[in-house]
């Protein structure tokens, strides 16, 4: 009886154990479908927004139109037709708001309700005339002609630098300039913070005595645990105004103000790691590079860093890991002006902060909803990219040293 | 006599545990002297103060004389790199560096400031043609010094303290790590290498003490129990506690 019961006991805690690991699992897979179901079905999406068109005159010839080329439509960039491969006739433009130029109030009826049908007839009569607007508007008994636009294309999508997610009538989702942004700033914060913080690891791990390491060490660690939003608010208050005052900025939220700010987080990610690496370097090894009659420098440039390099370098790649996720310290500090960066002397944006700034806003399934998804898949794939390359670093060392 | 190790009234602390106690030893030129005794009797300590290496270790305190070729090297004035470059160490374990295995050579050169690659070669190859390993490595030379065996890397190790020309060398148990065939031409390496070297062995190894050494040394709880020329050491011991240790009946 015993026996069963303690058989029992076992069985069920290693099904607890096997359940809590399963849900884990799940969650995460769960979590990962639904973002890339998002963020993909952005590429099955037209860049108009839901619940609006674009409608011509029946007689016009064109039929197929691009979100650039109606973007610059409506921007009166493009003013005739044959542009977009249609007859010569000038281009009329017709929002909603333009109803008031062709009929009085009267005309639109007490509560607007003969608008669908005054529009319809508008773009019958003109035959220039192209027109966004509600799809409602656009149903039986409508007399223009509706035109679909390409969808969202993914090439375009990597490639173009303009972030327009909320132009109407076409949004332009470039995310060139996002995803440089990030990356500048991330390497901006680790080419900053590596120096540094090897500078910090190789003293603690090798010179400082136990009594500062056992001051420096918690002291680092808690500079992990303040909230993102503090380093924020310190870089908004001093290093903002530092910037722009030595660099003589018009405004000192920059890419560089970015960069120093997530140097200052990814430090003790870089510094525990990195010191835990050199600490692995056996005593053995560095005595017998003592007792060759190297220096204590000699020593720990030709012994003790080359053979911890691979558990720096991992280091280095976690920092930025955690320098490309960070999204509120960057927020606030890096101007985000979502233009290709030239120098880290610019305003930048990066992707998380544009997700984060731009979520509020975007319409839930909706257009910019989607392509905020298909941003957060990007940043997903580029840490996943660095987890990666860690792990391949640290499978090496394993291989390579007994 | 010409004697290049002398300890004299040597005393050695750890913060409050004493170590050693009155060591007053000589050691001669182109000898092998062999330091013997149960684990913590200080034999690894004493062997470790002629290259200084227990600067390392923090709250070591000495008093008394260690003298290296007639001078004081515990003296404020001393340099410890050219300390450590007369007198070489070779480790329990293999410790080759992360390098290969001309870079594991050639390091002890060229942190002494030697640039002449040439010379850098040369002296390499001769290093490890002493060492006995040249034919087994010359193929290999650019290869990890991991990717030896630990009998070959133990020899890489002896050729790296060799490489920068000390005129002593001290080997902390270098076999003890190793199989009965490495061990075997390890010991017959010390007997070659005593031809221009004076050697120091830590080892626990009753037989190879015997084998190697030209005198003995057995220590006991920090003290220097007995020290004399190594056959009468083992056939003819003085004191009850070295016979005692000789025949295995402690350690």
């Amino acid at each position: 009886m015993k026996y069963f019961i303690k058989k029992l006991t076992e069985k069920f805690i290693e099904g607890a154990l096997f359940l809590s690991s399963t849900v884990t699992t799940l969650t995460i897979i769960l979590i990962v479908f639904f973002l890339f179901r998002e963020g993909f079905s952005l590429f099955k999406h037209s860049p108009v927004e839901d619940g609006f068109v674009i409608a011509v005159n029946k007689g016009n010839p064109v039929d197929k139109i691009t979100g650039p080329q109606i973007m610059d439509i409506f921007d009166q960039e493009i003013t005739n037709w044959e542009k977009v491969g249609g007859a010569n006739d000038s281009i009329i433009l017709f929002r909603i708001d333009n109803i008031s130029d062709y009929y009085t109030e009267a005309q639109l009826g007490d509560s607007f309700q003969y608008v669908p049908q005054l529009i319809s007839r508008l773009i019958d009569s003109i035959p220039g005339m192209v027109a966004f607007i509600p799809a409602t508007y656009a149903v039986d008994g409508f007399k223009g002609r509706v035109i679909e636009l390409p969808n969202v294309s993914m090439k375009k999508f990597f490639t173009e630098k303009e972030w327009y997610p909320t132009a109407q009538p076409a949004a332009q989702m470039g995310v060139l300039a996002l995803i440089m942004g990030t990356l500048w700033v991330s390497l901006g914060a680790i080419l900053l913070a590596l120096p540094l913080g090897l500078a910090t690891a190789i003293y603690m791990a090798e010179i400082a005595n136990e009594k500062t390491r056992r001051v420096l060490k918690p002291l680092i660690e808690l500079l992990a645990g303040i909230p993102s939003v503090v380093y924020g608010f310190f870089g908004l208050v001093i290093i903002v105004p530092l910037i722009q005052k030595v660099f003589e900025l018009p405004v000192g939220e920059t890419g560089l103000a970015g960069s120093i700010i997530l140097a200052i987080m990814a430090l003790p990610t870089i510094i525990t790691i990195s010191e835990d690496a050199l600490r692995t370097t056996p005593r053995a090894m560095k005595e017998a590079s003592l007792a060759l009659g190297a220096n204590k420098w000699q020593t720990i440039s030709r012994v003790t860093v080359p053979y911890a390099a691979s558990g720096i370098s991992a280091a280095a790649i976690l920092g930025m890991g955690r320098a490309i996720g960070e999204t509120m310290a960057v927020l606030m500090v890096t101007g985000n002006a979502a233009v290709m960066p030239h120098t880290l002397l610019e305003p930048v944006r990066t992707i998380p902060a544009t997700i984060a700034a731009e979520l509020g806003e975007a319409t839930q399934g909706g257009l910019h909803f989607k392509a905020l998804f298909a941003l957060g898949c990007i940043l997903f794939i580029i840490t996943m990219v660095v987890n990666l390359t860690v792990e391949y670093i640290s499978s090496k060392r394993k291989l390579t040293k007994r | 006599m010409n004697h290049i190790i002398a300890t004299e009234k040597l005393n050695l602390f750890y913060n409050d545990f004493h170590a050693l106690k009155d060591i007053n030893m000589k050691m001669r030129a182109n000898t092998v002297t062999a330091l013997i005794g149960p684990s913590g009797c200080g034999k690894s300590t004493y062997l470790r103060l002629f290259n200084r290496m227990n600067d390392l270790i923090d709250g070591v305190k000495i008093t008394g004389d260690v003298r290296v070729e007639g001078k004081d090297i515990y003296e404020k004035n001393t340099d410890v790199v050219d300390l450590r470059r007369k007198v070489g160490m070779v480790f329990q374990k293999p410790n080759p560096f992360p390098k290969t295995i001309f870079e594991n050579v050639a390091y002890g050169l060229r942190v002494n400031g030697i640039n002449d690659n040439g010379f850098i070669k040369d002296k390499v190859e001769q290093s490890l043609v002493q060492s006995a390993l040249w034919d087994e490595v010359k193929d290999k030379m650019n290869k990890s010094a991991f990717e030896l065996s630990g009998g070959q890397q133990q020899r890489l190790c002896i050729a790296r303290a060799l490489a920068i020309e000390p005129s002593i060398i001290l080997m902390d148990e270098p076999a003890s790590a190793l199989d009965p065939i490495s061990t075997a031409k390890i010991e017959e390496l010390i007997y070659e290498l005593k031809q221009n070297y004076t050697i120091v062995i830590v080892t626990h190894n009753m037989q190879q003490a015997a084998r190697v050494s030209d005198h003995t040394a057995f220590f006991y709880l920090g003290e220097l129990i007995e020290y004399g020329e190594t056959k009468e050491i083992f056939t003819n011991p003085k004191d009850k506690k070295t016979q005692n240790y000789i025949t295995g009946r402690f350690g």
